[in-house]
């Protein structure tokens, strides 16, 4: 398979305090192309933080980095600003937690949506924009994409702000698509059909997936493959089937233990 | 919600502040604007027959102590006033927001740098400061509008700085950094649009804010010189005739809380706008 990213050594830590602290210590991850990969943890675990270093999305004065982020030949922690942001959002992009404050309030979506293309595609011209981003509306599953193109943010629901949030992740076709709690912020049933969509988009665009999440169950329904983080360690790592199976670390075993099950009584 | 036209009927009928800010704003503006190509009188043709009369039909305002009709001098004299009020507020509004948006958005060394001169200008009462440019560059109503102008900077420069501060870590603006979106384009093109309910009232607000300054500062004498004035030089030039004449120093006196009241009721009408 062939390896789109490549994190070795990734060191995080920040100095707000007299004491540094350690946020995210020797991360390795290595991502092939159309590969989905898990990262589990309880909050404060480093998940997050290891995905904005990747989307190059940490760079606060009073925080040290080190390691490296190979993508297609270059270090995103020492690269220039200006190479940083050509990726970003065209062969990087990430989705949040928060589809509700997401989106620009005073926005359409339509525009919002053309917004990565507008910034790294200059030369498309406008029509063709407006039909790519109608295009990329209904491959997220808004059938009804001509109205949410002239759609204001709060016009939509939660999952249909997800979905938009998805969509202008998309519209350039990343290599890399960081998804940081997607569906923490839904209910479940809108989470199994983001979790679907996800699932769709890889299939058919070969989008690698980095999926941040504290929910095991739909971790284990997503991903190949899983890395579980404690305190800013991994933990655990491998094939999503044999980690759940048989978890060699006690923190693996109790996470899995939490998973609520239906019994019926 | 989506028809701009029903959205505007609506916010007549249920916001009386919009409707009396509309019209009274509509009657001095029509006054201004009649003002420019017709005046009962000549406004500097005096009269020494018909010195200080009351109100009449022949001058309805009455006259001034030189027998001009004071009616055309309100009309001229408004004029002015509006005309140093929109320089005041539009020199105000885009220094003070370019100042407000850049500190607001990038913080660190600057931010403290520029925060603190405009502290330092914040800390001089703005009739002193105007004051201080007039007596440098001279008198006039050009001088007038920029001693103003860089009075009212500070205040613009901090509401525009603390929008930027509440906006810049909100998640739409991290989300169009992901995007790569550069420094210029979210300051102008995706903050500054969220923040313009605020800019349009406190606008509306300067604006009210520049009428008084420039009554206050005319009154003081720096403003417009003779034979022409601005409403508040009328007001300075009547107060000795207060007693024996009161209509040469209520009418300009009522033109001028007429202006500053439609502006705010128009200030509130926005504010409250659905």
């Amino acid at each position: 398979m062939e390896i789109i990213l490549d994190v070795t050594d990734l060191h995080i830590e920040f100095h707000d305090h007299d004491q540094p602290e350690v946020a995210v210590e020797d991360f390795d991850l290595m991502l092939g192309r159309g590969e989905i990969v898990g990262i589990v943890g309880e909050s404060g675990s480093g998940k997050s933080m290891s995905a904005l270093a990747i989307a190059g999305l940490l760079n606060r004065k009073s925080l040290t980095k080190s390691g490296r982020i190979m993508f297609n030949g270059t270090d995103l922690l020492t690269c220039d600003r200006n190479i940083l942001r050509s990726y970003q959002g065209d062969e990087i992009s990430i989705i949040f937690q928060e589809p509700m404050t997401s989106l620009n309030p005073v926005k359409r979506i339509g525009w919002q949506v053309e917004e990565s293309l507008f910034i790294h595609h200059p030369e498309i011209s406008k029509a063709v924009r407006k039909e790519m981003a109608i295009k990329t509306l209904y491959s997220v599953g808004l059938s009804d994409a001509e109205k949410v193109y002239r759609m204001y943010p709060h016009e939509l629901s939660g999952g249909m702000r997800q979905r938009v949030m998805i969509a202008a992740a998309m519209i350039g076709n990343p290599k890399i698509l960081i998804a940081d709690e997607p569906t923490t912020a839904l209910d479940v049933t809108v989470q199994a059909q983001i979790v679907e969509l996800l699932k769709k988009l890889n299939r058919e665009r070969k989008t690698s997936i980095i999926f941040i999440s504290h929910d095991l169950s739909l971790v284990s329904q997503l991903c190949e493959r899983v890395i579980v983080m404690q305190k800013g360690n991994i933990v655990e790592s491998g094939k999503t089937k044999k980690v759940f199976k048989r978890p060699g670390n006690i923190y693996t075993k109790r996470l899995i233990a939490a998973i609520p099950k239906i019994e019926l009584r | 919600m989506s028809n701009p036209g029903k959205a505007f009927k609506r916010n007549i009928r249920e916001n009386p502040y919009l409707l009396a800010g509309m019209i009274i704003t509509a009657l001095i503006l029509l006054m201004i604007l009649v003002g420019i190509f017709w005046t009962p009188y000549d406004p500097t043709q005096m009269n020494s027959a018909e010195k200080l009369q009351g109100i009449s039909l022949r001058h309805i305002m009455g006259t001034d102590n030189m027998g001009r009709d004071v009616f055309s001098r309100v009309m001229y004299g408004s004029r002015i006033t509006l005309l140093i009020a929109i320089g005041t507020v539009a020199i105000g509004t885009i220094v003070g927001t370019a100042i407000g948006a850049v500190t607001g958005y990038f913080g660190g060394m600057m931010d403290e740098i520029l925060m603190r001169i405009i502290d330092a200008l914040f800390a001089f009462p703005s009739i002193l400061l105007a004051l201080v440019i007039v007596s440098v560059f001279g008198t006039g109503w050009i001088q007038l509008l920029v001693a103003l102008g860089i009075a009212f900077v500070p205040s613009y420069a901090r509401i525009v700085r603390g929008e930027f501060l509440r906006c810049r870590n909100m998640d739409y603006v991290e989300n169009a950094r992901l995007q790569g979106v550069s420094d210029l384009r979210m300051i102008f093109v995706h903050i500054l649009p969220n923040i313009k309910g605020v800019l349009a009232s406190s606008i509306l607000i300067g604006f009210n804010n520049a009428v008084l300054a420039e009554a206050g500062l005319s009154y003081l004498g720096v403003g417009s010189q003779p034979p022409y004035a601005s409403l508040g030089k009328m007001l300075s030039d009547a107060q000795q005739y207060m007693f024996t004449t009161p209509s040469y120093v209520l009418c300009p006196g009522i033109v001028i809380v007429l202006m500053v009241l439609g502006f705010a009721f128009l200030g509130e009408g926005i504010s409250r706008w659905k």
